[in-house]
């Protein structure tokens, strides 16, 4: 196994071309062969997960090769702590969205290609340690994207799709100029990120006497900080960048609404933590608590309370996303290992509980073909089995205790409190509003009387169970005994916590 | 070197071979009834030339016929760009109906006579060679695009080309003459030295002269405010000349703009850096019309529903996107623009052969004529449009991202001001996509309506198109190669 990532990333892709070479009309092969690709990469996080040693905080697994030797580009992928966690969701969620996107009949072959790149952009994306092939594997999984929402998604995909797309490559567009920034500044000049952590305190920071704030310190490295983080906020996303996400997610299938909010987002909070932090410290020191902490907190509120005021059951689920990620950034700016580790607990946590929520609302849209919250009533008679399933992830989203995301947020407001106790304050009344939309939610849909109209839904199917039963067992097993995913974590952030700690 | 008349003919053989081949095809469309293998001769002809150039690749650089033109790789690399242009143009031709109906002798011998001017504008080194070699590809191109017999829109184009390209010569050969007067000859290296060591030059007549020259190479590079007339020729003229029009018209103003800019109007100082003589700051000026133009050309093809229209804008910004490269005064800068170049080549005439390839079978350029493409059995030229479009966006893993990636790593190099130029090159990329998606859109997208015809997907045009799509992939992932040669190619004879 000594190429492990690399059979992990590029498997989907000779799955791929396999998929594009059988006959367009046999649906059914192609969802089989299409499933038989994303088990190998599956069974291959298995693997690392028990191979990891999550005692070394350094990158492990590396694999590494010139590419274009020319301009110091260089194959190089491995994994750490923070990588792990998110290899190993993705694994997951594509083997299971490849079930869950089973009912998808038209244009079959192309959606399961495209499906399959998508697995293997977003699993370059974790497992790059070099910025030219992070960049490029964070593009490639545009363009599947894009295909993916336009032509398979609802009747306002191409407006949505358009929208994700122009919206995540002004974000890479920054994000280029900031790494071509970062190129030329290293000594000598280099895409590898380990060598541009290394070289973090290179970096001067002029202080500026702005007023009214005197004193305030901005360089180079806070300009290549900011470009950084609008390219990586676009996709958390953070307020105001925020605005493509209900689009993208109402209009998406089920099964890539799933990966978008389960992966995609986290794909921005990573990026910060992969490159912002270790590579430029001390601006992260600098502006952690207005773009971080601050601006957080004030996503937890204000998705919180544009939740509460969806009718629409699926852009309800895309609001929360949109709350829950202010945790992660939150819980980022704090430096405490508290804090930290909840934020990365978070991003898994909240990847296999939007995963379970977007599955569930594709469940009921797949029956009664629309999502309003109020047009149902007392599913709970019809259903008992999907109500039961609903409620665990609801509550598991709500933050119980006993469930995953208690757990991560618990953590982030730890930390929150012994750093910024007021954003802590407003935090954690965001999680009272969460628990308002969602209980209220679960009274309109589930309990209640009993819409006649659907008396006589089916009951949610086998295949429906397969792709909610592993995700339900991960959001239980994490929430009573969570130190299976915070150990793999801690070493590595611990790490990433101390570069930026002596700037503070 | 420095050789006469007959010495330089050894050298020569590229334009030799050509000139034969235009000869040859006079002559076997006098004689000949079935004009079906004047295209095959043009092609030969093409290859001669393209084996004779690549061979050249060993001889000594220097000047040719008493110091009027110039052999080096710089000028290789435009002739071998301008060869690989004319034969895929040859190549389209083929299968075109438009061209099906004009006089085949007459098209092909202006298609090689003007890529025979374009050699010249590529390696002129005498303020008269350069007029004469502009002249020779704007006659040429003049007449190709008024050569659709019966169509009001291509005399209405050549006629707008004339005009335009007429006031833009006449408007360059004034400033050359004021050149000639400030540094008293029309030899590129006598320039040189003419205004490096001059201390009393009046800066003000020669801001004048250069402005004035800028204007007749701008023309035909297609930058803001000389683009005036490339919408209209772009849609009016056939559409394989079209796709030749918008890379080898395009690659041999920029070459020629180079080796005026470059060696003449600047000094090199130390490795991969310039001076510009005599304060005469004209970097200033590029960097601005950089600007206008990429942003001008942008918003303006947001709005086209004929593709060909929209493709003559977005020629317009990427004309902007390879003077940034210009602007910065460097040569990082200059090997960016050359291997853009030749990634535009291989996209844009992708582009534009499944654009002629879609006029063949539905007859139309229209935009809505698109709808739901892959769907109505071309789904090959579909997905290879996207890969050229995607491409032209500058999205990995496309050849286009490449190019746009060396231009912006050289012009963030540079630093100051110029960050500001990356800003704006990274803005206009997301407009750019917004236009370039929508024919995506439009072809995969949106559904065909009943009435929508199927669509017969040509032979001669897959043969092409496939090879052109798979290369922008590949050098979208492994382009090492071409930017070593883009790079070797930059070697001017300075002297």
């Amino acid at each position: 196994m000594e190429h492990v990532l690399t059979y992990m990333t590029f498997i989907p892709v000779a799955g791929m071309i396999v998929v594009l070479l059988l006959p367009a009309a046999s649906h059914n092969l192609i969802r089989w062969v299409s499933a038989a690709f994303t088990v190998p990469p599956l069974l291959m996080a298995c693997w690392l997960f028990v191979n990891f040693d999550p005692a070394n905080p350094g990158f492990q697994f590396v694999e590494k090769a010139p590419w274009i030797p020319a301009y110091n580009i260089q194959y190089f992928v491995g994994v750490d702590g923070l990588s792990i966690s998110m290899v190993l969701l993705t694994a997951l969620l594509c083997f299971l969205c490849i079930f869950a996107s089973w009912g998808i009949d038209r244009g079959v072959k192309g959606y399961f290609a495209l499906f399959l790149l998508l697995d293997a952009g977003m699993m370059g994306v974790f497992v790059a340690l070099d910025f030219f092939l992070f960049f490029i594997f964070w593009e490639v999984m545009l363009l599947p994207m894009y295909f993916l929402i336009g032509i398979w998604g609802g009747p306002r995909r191409e407006y949505a799709a358009i929208k994700f797309f122009l919206y995540t490559l002004l974000g890479s567009g920054l994000m280029l100029l900031a790494i071509l920034a970062l190129y030329f500044t290293s000594e000598p000049h280099t895409f590898d990120m380990t060598v541009l952590m290394a070289q973090a305190n290179r970096y001067g920071t002029q202080v500026l006497p702005l007023w009214p704030f005197n004193e305030l310190r901005w360089g180079f490295q806070h300009v290549v900080w900011m470009a950084l983080f609008v390219g990586f906020a676009i996709k958390i996303p953070a307020f105001p960048f925020h605005t493509w996400l209900p689009d993208a997610h109402v209009e998406a299938p089920t099964a890539i609404s799933v990966i978008l909010a389960g992966i995609l987002l986290k794909m921005g909070t990573y990026g910060i933590l992969r490159t912002n932090y270790p590579m430029l410290p001390a601006a992260t020191a600098d502006l952690a608590f207005w773009c971080l902490g601050a601006l957080g907190a004030w996503n937890i509120i204000y998705g919180a309370l544009c939740a509460m005021a969806q009718k629409d059951l699926k852009k309800l689920v895309a609001y929360s996303s949109v709350s829950h990620m202010g945790y992660v950034m939150l819980g980022m700016a704090t430096f405490t290992t508290q804090g930290i580790n909840g934020a990365v607990l978070q991003m898994f946590n909240h990847g296999t509980i939007t995963g379970m929520l977007f599955l569930l609302v594709g469940v009921i849209y797949d029956r009664a073909h629309h999502r309003e919250i109020e047009g149902f009533g007392g599913l709970a008679a019809v259903m008992p089995v999907y109500t039961g399933v609903t409620a665990l992830a609801f509550f598991a989203s709500m933050g119980l205790p006993g469930l995953s995301g208690f757990i991560s947020e618990v953590l982030v407001l730890l930390g929150a409190w012994q750093k910024y106790p007021v954003l802590a304050i407003i935090a954690a009344s965001g999680v009272i509003l969460t628990a308002g939309y969602l209980l209220w939610t679960i009274q309109r849909v589930w309990l209640g009387p009993t819409n006649e109209k659907y008396r006589a839904l089916p009951e949610i199917n086998g295949r429906e169970m397969f792709t909610l039963v592993p995700l339900g067992a991960i959001v239980v097993l994490v929430g009573v005994y969570p130190s299976v995913v915070l150990d793999l974590l801690r070493a590595s952030l611990d790490q990433i916590n101390q570069i930026v700690i002596p700037h503070l | 070197m420095d050789l006469n008349n007959f010495q330089s003919l050894a050298f020569f053989w590229p334009e030799i071979l050509l000139t034969g081949a235009v000869l040859l095809i006079v002559v076997i469309d006098l004689v000949a009834a079935e004009k079906r293998f004047l295209a095959s001769v043009a092609l030969l002809g093409c290859a001669g030339a393209l084996i004779a150039a690549i061979d050249l690749y060993g001889a000594p650089q220097g000047w040719l016929f008493h110091r009027m033109i110039v052999l080096d790789r710089f000028s290789l690399f435009f002739k071998v760009v301008s060869l690989v242009a004319a034969s895929a143009t040859i190549w389209m031709s083929m299968g075109s109906d438009e061209i099906r109906r004009v006089p085949q002798g007459e098209y092909y011998t202006l298609l090689l006579t003007c890529t025979l001017g374009m050699f010249f504008m590529a390696s002129a080194s005498n303020l008269l060679t350069a007029y004469l070699s502009l002249e020779l590809v704007s006659l040429a191109s003049y007449v190709l695009t008024g050569f659709l017999p019966h169509n009001r829109r291509s005399s209405e184009a050549a006629l707008k080309y004339l005009i335009y390209g007429g006031v833009a010569s006449g408007v360059m050969i004034y400033g050359m003459s004021w050149i000639f007067g400030i540094a008293g000859s029309l030899d590129y290296a006598a320039i040189q030295q003419a205004l490096a060591s001059k201390a009393d030059l009046n800066r003000t007549a020669l801001y004048i002269a250069f402005v004035f020259i800028l204007a007749g190479f701008g023309y035909k590079i297609v930058f803001v405010p000389f683009h005036m007339w490339s919408p209209d020729v772009y849609q009016g003229a056939p559409t394989p000349f079209t796709a030749f029009l918008s890379v080898a018209s395009n690659a041999a103003g920029i070459a020629i703009l180079i080796r005026f800019f470059f060696p003449v109007l600047s000094r090199p100082i130390a490795s991969g850096e310039w001076a510009f003589i005599s304060g005469v700051e004209w970097p200033h000026v590029l960097l601005f019309a950089s600007m206008v133009t990429m942003t001008l050309g942008n918003l303006c093809a947001l709005n086209q529903s004929n593709l060909k229209r929209m493709l003559a804008y977005s020629g317009i910004a990427h004309a902007g996107y390879m003077l940034m490269g210009l602007a910065i005064l460097n040569n990082e800068g200059l090997r960016a623009i050359l291997f853009y170049i030749a990634v535009y080549l291989i996209m844009n005439l992708g582009a534009f052969l499944v654009v002629a390839m879609m006029a063949n079978a539905t007859g139309s350029e229209e935009i809505g004529s698109y709808r739901g493409l892959a769907w109505r059995g071309a789904v090959v030229p579909a997905a290879c449009l996207t890969v050229f479009l995607f491409s032209l966006t500058g999205l990995p893993p496309f050849a286009g991202f490449i190019g746009k990636f060396f231009l912006f790593a050289a012009v963030l190099r540079e630093g100051g001001a110029f960050v500001i130029l990356a800003v704006v090159g990274i803005l206009n990329s997301v407009v750019s996509l917004y236009y370039y998606a929508k024919i995506v859109k439009v072809m995969f997208l949106e559904e065909p309506d009943p009435s929508d015809p199927a669509i017969a997907v040509a032979a001669n045009g897959l043969s092409l198109l496939i090879p052109l799509a798979v290369l922008t992939v590949v050098l979208g992932v492994y382009f090492s190669p071409l930017a070593q040669y883009a790079g070797g190619s930059l070697n001017f004879f300075v002297r």
